[in-house]
Parts: C-alpha cells; structure tokens; sequence
C-alpha cells in the first residue's frame, strides 16, 4: 500500500503477546484504535507500544530519554530513539501519527504548552496524562503540614524532582481552553489507581487522561 | 588466486598470502568521478552459512583500516578480528544464524582493487594513477559481490565509523535490497574538522621522501615513517581524553625520571609509536590516502540540495543509529541528525547513545549496552523478517 510523504506506514499484523499494563496506559490502549499510527513519547520500557503493536496491530514509535529505557525498548523490536520531548518533536513532520501519546511526562518538560502544540501539529489527536497536583493529599500536605507533597504518584522530594512544570486538572482545562485545544474525552483515576467517575475530579482524582483534538 | 580459499596480496615491499575468496568483475564499473574502473577485485570473508532462499545474509563494512577479516585471527597481525567480540556463534550478529559478509574495500589493500593492484594498462601497480573513489563506489562493488552471490535482499547491513557512512549509503542507494541498516558511531557527512584531521595525515605520508609521489613499490621503498604519523595523529582522534588517562595518565615508560630528551619518556608516547609501528606492516600509503578522501567527500545530503531527509523519504529500511557519548570524532550530535533527517521522513528509526569514556573506538568495544542494542534490534529485526512478513515478498520480487 502506497503511504503519503511523511506520514508512517500502517501497522503490520504480528502475533499477539500478553502484556501486563500499569492501569492508565490500559485506558490509554483502549482509546486507540486498531491499525492506528502512534508515537509515544516518554514510552519507559515500551510496554504500551509493545502491547498495541501486536494486539492492535498498531505501527508505533516512541521516544525515550533513558538509554535504558529505549535499549528494553529495542530488544521488544520496537523503533525507539533516544531523545526528550522538549527538544526532538521538532523533527517531525506534520499529520505523522494519528495519536501522540505523553503519559506521565508532560510535568517533566521544560516547555509544557508548546510540547502540547507539538504533540497535536504531529498528531491527528493527542493523548495526555499526567499526575493531578490539586488532589486533596498534595493540597493537605502542603496546607496542613506545610511541606511539598511526596506522593505514590509524586515520589520525589522537592531537590531531586524530574517534575517541573506541576498542574491541577482544572489547571490543564484552562490551558486547553486557552490554546483552543477541543477536549474529546476525559478519564481520572482515584487514589488506588482505579478508573472512577469521580464528582470532583480536581480534588479526588490523583490521574488524569485527556484525548485531545484539534479544533 | 591462489586457490578457492586463499589469495595473495601486495603489503608494502613482500607479497603475502591470506585466506578468503575474491570474485572478479570484468565488466568495467562506472565511478562517482564520472570515469570507469575496470575489471575488479573484491577480497572478501564469509561466516556462517546461506540459507536456501538466500535471506539471511548480513553484510558488514569495515572502518577505514579495519579489513574482511571481521570475527578471525588477522592473517597479519595474527591479533583477533577487529569485531570478534560482535560476530560469531551465539554473538548479536550471530552466526550460528545468519550468513556475514565482509569484503575489503575497493581503494583497499586486503586484496579488493586499489592502487598497489596492477594498471591494466601499464601492468605496473596503480600508485597515484589509481583512480579517487567514494563510499558510494565502495557499496557499488558490494553490491556486485552481495548479487554474484545471488542474494536479492539483505537481512541487515551494519558498521561503524566508515562503515557506518557505507551503511548509510547501502541504505539510500539501494533500499530496496536492505532490510535493515545500523550506522554506527557516524555521521551524514565528513564535517571540516574530521576532513583536517585526514589532510594532517595526508601530508604526513606526502612528506615521507620514501613516499616517493606515490611510486615507492617501484623504488622498492616504503613511506614507514610517514605512515606511522598519520596512523598515530589518527588514533588519537578514536580515543577520548578521559581514556587516554585511564590508560596513561603522565606515567612513564620503563624509566623512572624524565630524560631531558626526545625519547619516548611517557607511556602514551610510546604506545602511540607503537601503534603507528605496527600499522605499517598491515597497510599501504596510497591506500590510506585514497580511503581517507572517500570520506572526505562524504556528504549523504549533498545529492539531494542539502536536505538529508531527502535521501531517506519513503525508505522502507528499519534504522538502528548508535552513537557513544565521548566520541568526538563522530559524536552524538552528527548520529542524531541521521535519526532527525529520518524523523522528519517518519522513517522507521531506533537511536540509542551508549554511555563510554573510550572515545570513537567504542564501537570496536564491548561497552555496557552496545551490544544489547545489536542484538536486540537485530532480533526484533528478524521476527518481522523470517514470519512470512509482506516485506519480505516485496523485496524478492
């Protein structure tokens, strides 16, 4: 089958492999559908790309920042360069994925809004999660005790933090509604990691998953 | 020719014979130059062996000194292949599986055509008459040996260095012969601090009287000391400061003071003029200076108004691009604009920067993922490739 210039080839059928998926990538996974192009940035040890490419015959790239992280990733047979989503989107070109995917990255990068600008200029859609900073745990500890929150999703005291650019959900519905960025779905995880329909999201839920769409 | 298993070659004033096969081409072969070369001689090595549909062959290309004899003791030097450690049965490229081919390059002196092989029309050796090549006429003669074994597609093609910009080459001249590709520790193009080096070596061989403008196998000389010059300036461009001080630091060779003279009072000194001693006895002047102006003139982008991208748009060839993070010969940055170029061309590419102090030669090490890269690459390579995958039907039809 004949592929437009810059865009990548369709996923190839592959044999079906069992892998187990931390909960938000399983709701990220379900998302998307079959025969999909996918780029995953920040994609660990590959799990995500490893399971949609051979249970959704997805084509998928990834990029990695750790030369661990992207050499489990190429003994999964997976394409994966080693980079960061700060300075590599850059190079490619538009329309070349249906979905990019950063999970738990985007508090990580130096340039949050333009990474989101990035992700849907390659991307038809965009799927984002990240860690919701105005749970009521990081708001107690920061409130009652006085202390930056150390959490099970916010593991790192304040010094040694890869996190930088920390926001609440209703933080990143602003800056959605502000970049004009159309919210198709919405998806929040409770303390335990469970998937919940939860009634104040910003204060209860400690993930959140957005798919995104251009307006 | 010997016989079918060994030939004889031309090193500097005595001629030597070293197993392997050669295949000869007489129809003449075009040249980047715009002239023709004819016939020619491709020394080569094989490991492992062909399967019945011919697709497990693995080409490897060697690095501007390295030769075809990849994974065996060197007929010479009688030291261990320069990729021992990397090709072999059970290693990442591993034999037991796949089928290597590595064959010297054309400009050479491992027994491919280059300036000590006889002038057709003088039937004295070639010296300068030898006609300037490029990486893309190294592939061309690749190409004809990989088809004259009558293989249609490669399974991969790989190398470092030099041979990286051959993989590189294989890949945007002939895509549709290669499954997948991993450029190692090399660049899109010879940048002018790489090509500076390579004319301080030039000139140091030039400047050898024995040199004799390139005539020395008729004077019956060899250009020893200039030579082992430019071997020693070179090598010190593969190492890197840090490995340099682990190996060396300031200690002194067999002494205990400083001598107040130009002997070699450090050990770095020493090893460095070993080095350049022993090339000598394995390489020819004119070869040297042949194969360091085909990387001179590399330059991937050039043929396509400068945009690299260009020469990978719509490649179906899986890229694996491995950089070391102290190799300032080829660093980082040069591999990673071969994986940007591909990025911008949604080519399929995996890129990994190796943690090393050891400088560019980190390539011929074992270094703390290297390997696990090659090997996993090439096996994640192989399920797509051996289960019946459409590509596979694309590329042998």
């Amino acid at each position: 089958m004949a592929t437009a210039i810059g865009k990548m080839a369709k996923g190839k059928i592959m044999k079906h492999r069992d892998i187990i998926l931390r909960t938000d990538l399983k709701l990220i996974a379900d998302i998307i559908e079959p025969d999909s192009r996918v780029l995953d940035i920040g994609c660990g040890d590959g799990a995500l790309l490893d399971h949609l490419t051979h249970n959704k015959s997805v084509s998928g790239r990834g990029i990695e920042l750790s030369q661990k992280g992207v050499n489990q990733c190429v003994g999964r047979g997976l394409s994966v360069i080693q980079g960061n989503a700060d300075t590599d989107l850059q190079y490619y070109p538009n329309d070349a994925v249906d979905y990019a995917i950063l999970s738990q990255t985007i508090q990580a990068t130096h340039n949050p809004r333009h990474v989101l600008e990035e992700l849907l200029r390659i991307g038809r859609r965009a799927i984002v999660s990240f860690p919701n900073f105005g749970h009521w745990r990081v708001r107690a500890s920061l409130s009652l005790a006085g202390r930056m929150p150390v959490t099970k999703s916010l593991a790192f005291q304040w010094y040694e933090t890869p996190n930088i650019h920390f926001c609440t959900i209703n933080d990143f519905f602003a800056l959605c509604e502000d970049m004009n960025i159309k919210i198709a779905k919405t998806l929040f995880l409770d303390q335990k990691g469970q998937q919940k329909n939860l009634i104040f999201p910003n204060l209860t839920g400690q993930q959140a998953i957005f798919l995104l769409d251009r307006n | 020719m010997t016989d079918d298993n060994s030939l004889e070659i031309q090193i500097q004033d005595k001629s030597v014979t070293i197993p392997g096969k050669k295949v000869v081409f007489d129809e003449p072969m075009p040249l980047d130059s715009g002239i023709e070369i004819g016939p020619i001689e491709v020394s080569y090595q094989t490991y492992g062996s062909l399967n019945a549909d011919k697709s497990n062959a693995i080409v490897i290309c060697h690095a501007l000194t390295g030769d075809q004899f990849v994974s065996e003791t060197h007929p010479i030097t009688k030291k261990p292949g320069w990729w021992a450690m990397m090709v072999g049965p059970g290693k990442p490229v591993d034999t037991d599986k796949y089928f290597v081919i590595c064959s010297s390059v054309i400009g050479g002196c491992m027994g491919s055509t280059g300036p000590v092989s006889p002038d057709p029309k003088t039937g004295k050796p070639y010296g300068l008459n030898f006609p300037v090549i490029t990486i893309g006429d190294m592939v061309r003669a690749q190409k004809r040996l990989v088809e004259s074994l009558g293989i249609k597609k490669l399974f991969c093609v790989i190398g470092g260095s030099m041979g990286g910009m051959q993989v590189l080459q294989w890949a945007v001249s002939y895509p549709e012969m290669v499954f997948a590709a991993i450029p190692i520790a090399t660049a899109p193009r010879h940048t002018a601090q790489n090509i500076a080096f390579h004319e301080v070596g030039r000139q140091a061989i030039m400047a050898d009287p024995n040199w004799c403008h390139g005539a020395y196998l008729e004077e019956n000389k060899v250009p020893r000391a200039g030579l082992s010059v430019a071997r020693m300036t070179a090598h010190v461009t593969y190492l890197s400061e840090p490995a340099l001080h682990r190996k060396f630091g300031r200690r002194l060779q067999d002494r205990k003071n400083l001598t107040y003279g130009f002997d070699a009072d450090f050990q770095v000194e020493s090893y460095l003029r070993h080095q350049g001693f022993t090339f000598v006895e394995r390489f020819d002047a004119n070869s040297y200076l042949y194969i360091t102006r085909a990387m001179d003139y590399f330059d991937l982008a050039e043929e396509h108004n400068g945009m690299l991208g260009d020469a990978f748009r719509d490649s179906p060839v899986r890229f694996c691009v491995i950089s070391f993070s102290s190799d300032w010969l080829f660093p980082t940055s040069a591999n990673r604009e071969i994986v940007h170029a591909l990025n911008a061309v949604a080519a399929d590419v995996s890129f990994v920067e190796v943690q090393s102090d050891a400088g560019h030669d980190a390539f011929l090490l074992k270094e703390p993922g290297f390997h696990e890269t090659v090997d996993g690459f090439i096996k994640g390579c192989a399920e797509r490739w051996f289960n019946g995958h459409s590509d596979r039907k694309d590329g042998q039809g």
